[in-house]
C-alpha cells in the first residue's frame, strides 16, 4: 500500500482539488498545485529512474530545474510524447501520464542494473577505450549502447501544439522573482524604467516566500509575509510586466536573451486545444538584472545517490510548499547552517527528524541552538561514510572526521533512516551570467564563484551574486540597484532585519571514507554516473584541462549540464592536482539553461511556412496543367508536364522533340533581372563581364560571363542595351540575389566614382520564352504590329512592343539553339499572355516544357549551366569558352587570375562532351570518369556534370569535366559503375547544330 | 546577436546585416601589372585577429549600404562604425 505523507496544507496546493495521474502505469492522487515530484513523494514514491551508465536506482533529488535524476517521459504513445522532462518542473493535471525514462523493462527490474556489478569494468573513458576498435564493429556497439542507455523516445507524429515567437524590448529585465528580484523589479518600475520580471516557477517569491519563522524577520514581520506584501504591490505597477512559468534559456551578447514562456503544460490535454503552448521570447533589454538565486550543493560520499537522498533545501520546499514529508525518519547531513533552516521547518510541521550530521565541530548559531532545544541529536564533526538500501535508503554509517578533514577516525555508528537531506552549501546560479560572456572570480572564504566582470549593462544581485543570508541581501541589493539604475533612493534604505544564519561552513569536496576510493561509489555527476574515482583516474591518465576531464569522464555533459556536480568536480581536480580553484577556470555553460523543445525553437516556421517559396505569375497555370515542380533556390519551377500516364523520362522526351520540331514554351520568369542605368553603365558592364560591352548597339543583346576575382565562373546571362545609358541584365535563377549583392558591393566600395544605378526587377516582369521553327508564327500572332523579319529583328536583338495596350519587351535570344523569342511583360499580365501564346500555338502543337527539358535542349547545344557544369573551380578557359574572354580589355573582375600559375595549367579539369559506346546507355550525373580501372588506386580524372538521352539525336549525350580533357577529343575513357564499366569517347561539347543554322530556321 | 549602428539607418539587429570580411583592402588599380605573389596577397591573404579588427559590413536587409566597422572579436564590442571611404575613427 502506498503511504500518504501529506502532513499539513502546503502553501502552493489546493487540498479541495484532487487530481489523479499515472506514473509508470499506476494511478496516484495529488492536489492542484503539486508538481509531479511533490505528488509522487506524497505517495512515498522516491524511485523514479535509473542512472545512465550503471543503471542504479535513482530518486527525486531536488525541487527545481537543477534535477539530475527524476527525468521522465510524458504522454507516452501520443504525438505529444516528450522525453527528458524534469518531474520537479511538471505541474500535475487530471490525466497526466508519465513514465521513467532510463530503464528497461521496468524501473524496479532493470536489465542494465547488471552494469552496476560490472562497474569495475566501466571506468572513466570506458566508451572511448572499448568501442574504439575495430571501427567496423561500431554499428553493433552503438545499437547496444543506445538501447541500454535509453535517452527517451521522440514522437513519431507531427507536434499538434502551437508555438510562437515574440520580440520584447524593455529598459530593465529582471530574471528571478526571489526577494532580491522582487526588490529590483519594484525599484526599476517605480523609477520609470519599462521593466519585465520573469520567473521559471508558477509563482513569485523564490525561497524566501516560505521562510516563515521568528529567525528571519523584516520590519518585525516574518520574511515571508513581508515579501508577500511586496509581491502584491508590484502586481499593481503599470510599468512592470510579470511573466511566470518563463525560463530564460540563453543570454547572448548585447543583452539579447531568449526565454520560454509556458502557457499550457500545466493544463489537462483537452484544455490545450487552439492555445499557444510555448512562446519563445526574444528579449532585447537595455539593462539586465540577474536574480537567479543559487543551487544547493550535494556532498560527495560513498553511495550518495540512493533514492531518498535529497537536497536539504528540497526537503524544506516540499514540506513548506506542498505539505509533503519526504520521509518519516529523516536525517540531515550538512556542512553549514542551511540544514537547520530545513530542520526548523520540519519541526514546525511535526515531521520527525532522527539526527543531524554536521561536518563542523563547533558552531555558534541560533538555528543550531533552536534545533538542539527540540532534543534532536546533532553529530558535530561527523561525516556520512556510507548509505544502505537498494531501491530506497534504509540507513547510513557515520564516523568522526579527523582534524584536517582528510580522514575518518573513531568507530562507526549506524543510523536507520528513510530519507537523508544533504546540504553542502550553496552555488550561485551564474549560468546565464557566464553565457553572456561574464567573468567569474573565486571567493575563498566560502568556496564559490561569483560574478566579477560584466560584459554588458547588467547586474547580479542576491544569492547568484554570493549574498546568501537575508541581511546581506537586504543591505547589498538596494546599494547595487542605486548605482546600477543611477537613482538616489530605494524604499529599502532603513529596514530592520533579523537574520539568524551563521555563515560558517566546513567545505570538503570529497569526503573521506573508511574504504579506499577505488571501492567507493561517490557520485559527482548523477545524471552521467561520473564518480570521484573517475575524475581521479582521468587525472592519473594525464588529463589536466578541466574541459578535457569533463569530456573524458562526461561530468557535466548531461541535460542538466552538471548544475549540481560541477563544483565538486573542480574541487576534486584542484585538490588532486594541487592547483588553486580560482586558477583552474570553470567549464563553459551553454544555452539552453534548461532544455527547449524543437517546437519552441521553430515556432510557426513549420510545414509550408518552413521556408519562403516564390511562385511565378504563371504558377497557377502550371498547377492546373498538372506540372511537377522542382525547387530552384526559393522558386517553385515547373519541372515537366506529364500527360496521362507518362513518367518523367517520357514527358521530357516528348517536350524536347516538340520544341525542336515545332514549338515549345517555357516560363522563364524566375531568371534574375537587374535594371542598370547611368552614364557609366557601359563601363560598368565592361568591368564586371569578361567580354566587351562598349560597342553593343542600342537594341542588341549579348551573352555575358561573370567571374569571381579568383577567375572562377560566377554567373552568366544575357544583357540587353535598352538605351544609351540603360541596360537590363539577366542572371541565373539561383544566383540573382548574390549577383545583385556583388555588383552593389563593387559599385559602393571599389568604384564609387561610376555613375551607375542598380534595381532588382526580377519580380516585376513575367518572362515567356517561345522556341522552335514555328515560334515566329506564334509570337507574331500574339504581337501583331511588329516587324518580325530577320532583317528588322535578327537574333540577339530586342524590340519594344505592345500586346493590346500593354507595353512589353521582346528579345530574340535562345537558350535552346532554336529560333526563339522571349516576351517580358509586367508580371500581372504574365498568365494572360502565356494563355494567348498557347492559343496562338494550338495549330503548331505548342508544348509547354519545364526545367528538365530546358536542361536537355541546352545540353544538346553544349550550353553550360552555372552551378551544374561548373563549381567554384572552373575558369572560362576550363569551360572551353575562351571566345568570351576579351583579350583587349585592360581589366575586368577576375582577369588577373586567369593567368596565375595554377589557372594556366594544361591539366586542369576541362569541360568536354562524352558519348557512350552504347547510344542507349545514359550515364549517371556525378559518376566518376577514369582512364584505367586496373591501376590501384584508380586514378580519378573527373566526373559527369550533365547527362540525358537526346530524342533529337537519338542517343545518349553527356557533359563532364576531365583532367586535360580539351586535348583528349576522340579518346576512350571509362565510367566505372557498381555493376559494370561503361565505355565512353571524349567529344566536342556541342552535339547539335554546331553551325547555329537553327537559330534562323 | 549584436545591435549594429548602421551609419545610414541607426541601430538595427545583427540579423539585418551581412559581414563582408576585412576592411581597407583596396582592389589594385592595375592588376595586370602585379606578379602572381602580389595578386595572391590581395586575393587570398586576410587577417583573423583576436582583438580589434576592421571589417566590412552590409546592411543587406535594410538600406543595402556597405560600411566599415571596428569590432573587438574577443568580446564583440563594436568600437566604431563609419562610412565607406572615410578614415577609421580609431587607430
Ligand atoms: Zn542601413
Amino acid at each position: 500500500m502506498t503511504k500518504n505523507l501529506r502532513v499539513k496544507t502546503g502553501k502552493a496546493i489546493d487540498e479541495t482539488y484532487r487530481i489523479s495521474f499515472k506514473f509508470n502505469g499506476k494511478t496516484y492522487y495529488g492536489f492542484k498545485g503539486d508538481t509531479l515530484s511533490s505528488a509522487l513523494l506524497a505517495n512515498n514514491v522516491h524511485l523514479v529512474g535509473r542512472s545512465f551508465k550503471y543503471h542504479r536506482p535513482r530518486g527525486i533529488m531536488t525541487a527545481g530545474s537543477e534535477e539530475p535524476n527524476a527525468i521522465v517521459q510524458l504522454h507516452d504513445n501520443s504525438s505529444r510524447t516528450e522525453p527528458n522532462v524534469r518531474a520537479t518542473e511538471v505541474e500535475i493535471y487530471e490525466g497526466l501520464e508519465a513514465s521513467s525514462q532510463n530503464c528497461w523493462p521496468s524501473v524496479k527490474f532493470d536489465v542494465g542494473g547488471i552494469n552496476n556489478f560490472l562497474s569495475p569494468l566501466l571506468p572513466a573513458g570506458f566508451y572511448y577505450k572499448t568501442f574504439m576498435w575495430p571501427a567496423s564493429f561500431w554499428e553493433k556497439y552503438e545499437y547496444f549502447i543506445r538501447k541500454s542507455a535509453g535517452l527517451g523516445k521522440s514522437p513519431t507524429e507531427p507536434d499538434p501544439d502551437i508555438y510562437e515567437h515574440r520580440y520584447i524590448h524593455c529598459d530593465v529585465l529582471v530574471i528571478g522573482s526571489g526577494i532580491s528580484g522582487v526588490m529590483a523589479a519594484k525599484t526599476a518600475a517605480k523609477n520609470g524604467f519599462k521593466t519585465l520580471l520573469v520567473d521559471e516557477k508558477p509563482n513569485l517569491g523564490g525561497s524566501t516566500i516560505y521562510q516563515n519563522s521568528d529567525y528571519f524577520k523584516i520590519n518585525n514581520q516574518n520574511s515571508n509575509s513581508w515579501l508577500e506584501k511586496e509581491i502584491n504591490e508590484i502586481k499593481k505597477l503599470k510599468n512592470l510586466e510579470i511573466k511566470t512559468r518563463t525560463s530564460v534559456a540563453a543570454y547572448h551578447g548585447y543583452n539579447f536573451l531568449l526565454a520560454r514562456e509556458n502557457f499550457t503544460d500545466h493544463l489537462p490535454i483537452e484544455q490545450r486545444k487552439d492555445k499557444t503552448r510555448h512562446k519563445l521570447l526574444k528579449i532585447r533589454a537595455k539593462k539586465v538584472i540577474s536574480a537567479t538565486g543559487s543551487i544547493e550543493r550535494p556532498m560527495v560520499f560513498d553511495n550518495n545517490d540512493r533514492p531518498g537522498i535529497l537536497l536539504s533545501s528540497a526537503i524544506k520546499r516540499y514540506a513548506d510548499f506542498f505539505g509533503v514529508a519526504c520521509g518519516e525518519k529523516n536525517v540531515l547531513f550538512t556542512n553549514n547552517d542551511s540544514a537547520y533552516e530545513t530542520a526548523i521547518s520540519l519541526i514546525q510541521k511535526g515531521i520527525n527528524i532522527e539526527a543531524i550530521i554536521d561536518n563542523r565541530e563547533e558552531v555558534d548559531s541560533k538555528l543550531v541552538y533552536e534545533v538542539e532545544k527540540n532534543n534532536i541529536k546533532i553529530f558535530k564533526g561527523y561525516t556520512v561514510t556510507n548509505t544502505f538500501g537498494y531501491k530506497k535508503i534504509s540507513g547510513i554509517s557515520i564516523k568522526q572526521l579527523s582534524k584536517d578533514g582528510q580522514k575518518v577516525v573513531g568507530s562507526r555508528i549506524n543510523l536507520s533512516c528513510d530519507c537523508l537531506g544533504v546540504s553542502g552549501g550553496w552555488t550561485p546560479a551564474v549560468h546565464l551570467f557566464t553565457q553572456s560572456g561574464g567573468k567569474l572570480k573565486f571567493r575563498d572564504e566560502d568556496q564559490v564563484f561569483i560574478p566579477s566582470i560584466y560584459p554588458s549593462d547588467q547586474l547580479s544581485i542576491g544569492s547568484c551574486n554570493g549574498d546568501f543570508t537575508l541581511d546581506e541581501i537586504l543591505i547589498n541589493t538596494p546599494k547595487s540597484l542605486k548605482e546600477f539604475l543611477n537613482i538616489k533612493n530605494t524604499e529599502y534604505e532603513s529596514l530592520e532585519v533579523i537574520s539568524s544564519t551563521n555563515k560558517s561552513k566546513r567545505n570538503i569536496w570529497l569526503l573521506p571514507s573508511d574504504k579506499v576510493l577505488g571501492k567507493t561509489k561517490s557520485f559527482v555527476d548523477y545524471q552521467n554516473d561520473a564518480t570521484a574515482k573517475d575524475i581521479k583516474l582521468a587525472l592519473r591518465e594525464g588529463f589536466r584541462s578541466i574541459e578535457h576531464v569533463k569530456r573524458y569522464t562526461t561530468t557535466g555533459m548531461g541535460t542538466d549540464q552538471g548544475k549540481l556536480g560541477n563544483m565538486h568536480a573542480l574541487g576534486i581536480i584542484s585538490e588532486t592536482a594541487g592547483a588553486k580553484m580560482g586558477e583552474l577556470g570553470t567549464t563553459t555553460f551553454r544555452p539552453p539553461y534548461t532544455p527547449l523543445t524543437f517546437g519552441t525553437i521553430v515556432g510557426r516556421n513549420v510545414g509550408e511556412y518552413f521556408d519562403i517559396f516564390r511562385k511565378t505569375p504563371i504558377h497557377s497555370w502550371h498547377e492546373k496543367n498538372k506540372a511537377e515542380f522542382e525547387n530552384v533556390g526559393q522558386w517553385k519551377r515547373a519541372w515537366y508536364y506529364p500527360k496521362e500516364n507518362e513518367n518523367m523520362h517520357q514527358a521530357v522526351q516528348r517536350e524536347s522533340k516538340a520544341a525542336r520540331e515545332s514549338a515549345g514554351i517555357l516560363d522563364a520568369s524566375t531568371l534574375g533581372k537587374i535594371d542598370i542605368q547611368g552614364t557609366d553603365a557601359s563601363e560598368f558592364l565592361n568591368r564586371v563581364y569578361t567580354n566587351a560591352w562598349s560597342k553593343l548597339a542600342i537594341g542588341k543583346c549579348r551573352y555575358g560571363l561573370m567571374l569571381n576575382e579568383d577567375g572562377m565562373v560566377y554567373d552568366d546571362g544575357v544583357t540587353t542595351r535598352l538605351g544609351e545609358n540603360h541596360y537590363i541584365m539577366t542572371t541565373t535563377t539561383g544566383g540573382a540575389a548574390n549577383v545583385m549583392g556583388k555588383l552593389e558591393d563593387y559599385l559602393q566600395t571599389e568604384w564609387p566614382e561610376l555613375d551607375v544605378y542598380l534595381t532588382s526587377v526580377t519580380d516585376h516582369f513575367a518572362t515567356i520564352s517561345v522556341c522552335g521553327p514555328n515560334s515566329k508564327k506564334i509570337v507574331s500572332e500574339v504581337i501583331s504590329d511588329l516587324d518580325f523579319s530577320d532583317e528588322s529583328f535578327p537574333h540577339m536583338s530586342f524590340k519594344n512592343a505592345k500586346i493590346g495596350k500593354i507595353n512589353c519587351r521582346v528579345m530574340r535570344i535562345s537558350f535552346t539553339g532554336e529560333h526563339s523569342y522571349e516576351i517580358n511583360i509586367q508580371a500581372n499580365y504574365g498568365k494572360s499572355v502565356w494563355e494567348k501564346c498557347m492559343e496562338a500555338g494550338k495549330d503548331y502543337n505548342i508544348t509547354p516544357y519545364g526545367t528538365e527539358t530546358m536542361h536537355l535542349l541546352r545540353a544538346e547545344k553544349g550550353f553550360i549551366i552555372v552551378g551544374q557544369d561548373t563549381d567554384a573551380t572552373m575558369t572560362p578557359i576550363d569551360l572551353q569558352m575562351d571566345w568570351i574572354v576579351s583579350k583587349k580589355k585592360y581589366d575586368f573582375i577576375g582577369k588577373r587570375s586567369l593567368y596565375r600559375s595554377d589557372t594556366i595549367r594544361e591539366d586542369r579539369k576541362q569541360l568536354v562532351g562524352l558519348l557512350t559506346e552504347d547510344p542507349n546507355e545514359v550515364l549517371e550525373e556525378g559518376a566518376q570518369i577514369v582512364a584505367d580501372v586496373k591501376k590501384s588506386p584508380i586514378e580519378m580524372l573527373g566526373h559527369i556534370t550533365s547527362s540525358y538521352f537526346s530524342p533529337n539525336l537519338k542517343k545518349s549525350i553527356a557533359l563532364g569535366v576531365v583532367r586535360g580533357g580539351k586535348n583528349m577529343i576522340g579518346q576512350k575513357l571509362i565510367i566505372p559503375m557498381e555493376k559494370k564499366n561503361i565505355n565512353v569517347t571524349v567529344a566536342d561539347p556541342v552535339f547539335l547544330d554546331k553551325e547555329n543554322k537553327r537559330l534562323n530556321a | 546577436m549584436f545591435v549594429i549602428n548602421c551609419p545610414f539607418c541607426g541601430e538595427r539587429e545583427q540579423s539585418e546585416f551581412k559581414a563582408g570580411g576585412e576592411a581597407h583592402i583596396v582592389r589594385p588599380k592595375q592588376p595586370t601589372e602585379l606578379s602572381d605573389d602580389e595578386w595572391a596577397e590581395y586575393l587570398f591573404m586576410r587577417k583573423n585577429i583576436k582583438g580589434v579588427q576592421f571589417e566590412r559590413w552590409n546592411h543587406a536587409h535594410g538600406c543595402r549600404k556597405w560600411f566599415n566597422m571596428v569590432r573587438d572579436t574577443s568580446n564583440d564590442e563594436i568600437k566604431a562604425v563609419y562610412k565607406m571611404g572615410e578614415k577609421p575613427p580609431i587607430e
